[in-house]
């Protein structure tokens, strides 16, 4: 199986990313902002970082560039993406999620490890967790508030699509502590902490982002195993 | 050369916590009559020959601003003289 990274100028964390997909037993190919092929990768990760400086908004000049305009097409079509952090940003700015990251209320950077409890489990990044567990995975940002107007948080409460929310203690005010969510089809994850720093015992708190990698190798190889698309099967 | 100006500002209903930091600050200036600060963004698009409003409403609404979280308004300044670098 072959994890996509994409390296925007500013990306800080796509060689971590690609080590995580390593580690969980995937090839990592590194994809360039400027080149809108895809190089037949199965899946994609968006790092995170400051891709363009965070120059108008986080994530707001990343989307257009060329090879995401690939990456938005592809995860239309179920390709798995997970947008880390900056790779969040830009999903949201992308329009393949909704709502917006800004702002932390407290205006500090924060920097911690972090509790999550995972709810949704049936998309193509969480699959490999339960619902109700509870992770630890480093949390690094300024810009992490996620809003989005009641209706829509009320639809993505009822459709089941948070994928992880903050426990013992919300590091940057997004509401109804939403870490992560996920698309309707459960192809397309976005995560503001970052798992790919929780792979390994010498660097990260626990283990726990390790998951993330391993539940698109499991959807990839259901959706390999019984013809569909990725993420799609899962739902 | 005809200028644009974009004027974007977080929606009413936004957190805006950069405004509340500033707000905050203005009592060591000694004001004490601002009950509230809000920040947005102005931006100035200069067009090559007449003023295009619909091309510059298209820029605010795809790039310049989010709407989820952001208005804009969008006006002509008249008699603006080319700055040439």
């Amino acid at each position: 199986m072959r994890i996509g990274v994409v390296t925007f100028p500013g990306s800080l964390d796509d060689g971590d990313a690609a080590r995580a997909a390593r580690i969980a037993g995937a090839e990592a190919v590194r994809l360039w902002h400027g080149d809108p092929d895809l190089h037949g990768v199965d899946a994609v990760v968006l790092p995170g970082g400051f891709s363009y400086g965070d120059y108008l908004r986080c994530g707001a000049i990343a989307r257009f560039a060329p090879v995401m305009e690939s990456i938005i097409d592809a995860a239309r079509g179920g390709l798995p993406v997970l947008g880390i952090c900056n790779g969040f940003q830009v999903l949201c700015e992308a329009h393949l999620l909704p709502g917006a990251l800004t702002r932390n209320q407290h205006l500090h950077f924060r920097n911690r490890d972090q509790w999550l409890k995972v709810e949704a489990t049936n998309t193509a990044w969480t699959n490999q967790f339960t619902p109700g567990q509870e992770i630890l995975i480093p949390v690094k940002n300024g810009e992490g508030c996620f809003v989005a107007d009641q209706k829509t948080l009320d639809s993505l409460e009822a459709e089941g699509r948070v994928i992880a929310r903050y426990v013992r203690g919300n590091p940057n005010g997004s509401q109804r502590d939403i870490a992560g969510i996920t698309n309707e089809a459960g192809n397309v994850v976005g995560i503001m902490p970052h798992p790919e720093h929780a792979v390994e015992a010498l660097t990260g708190p626990s283990l726990d982002g390790l998951g993330f990698f391993t539940s698109v190798l499991r959807a990839l190889a259901g959706s390999s195993a019984d013809g569909q698309l990725a993420g799609g099967q899962q739902r | 050369m005809a200028r644009v100006v974009v004027d974007v500002m977080l929606k009413p209903e936004i957190l805006d916590p950069q405004g509340q930091a500033v707000a905050n600050a203005l009592p060591r200036l000694g004001v004490t009559d601002v009950s509230s600060v809000r920040i947005g963004r102005r931006i100035e698009i200069d067009f090559a020959g007449e003023p295009d409003l619909d091309r510059a409403r298209e820029i605010a609404d795809k790039l310049l601003a989010n709407p989820v979280i952001e208005d804009f308004e969008i006006r002509v300044v008249e008699g603006t003289t080319a700055e040439v670098a």
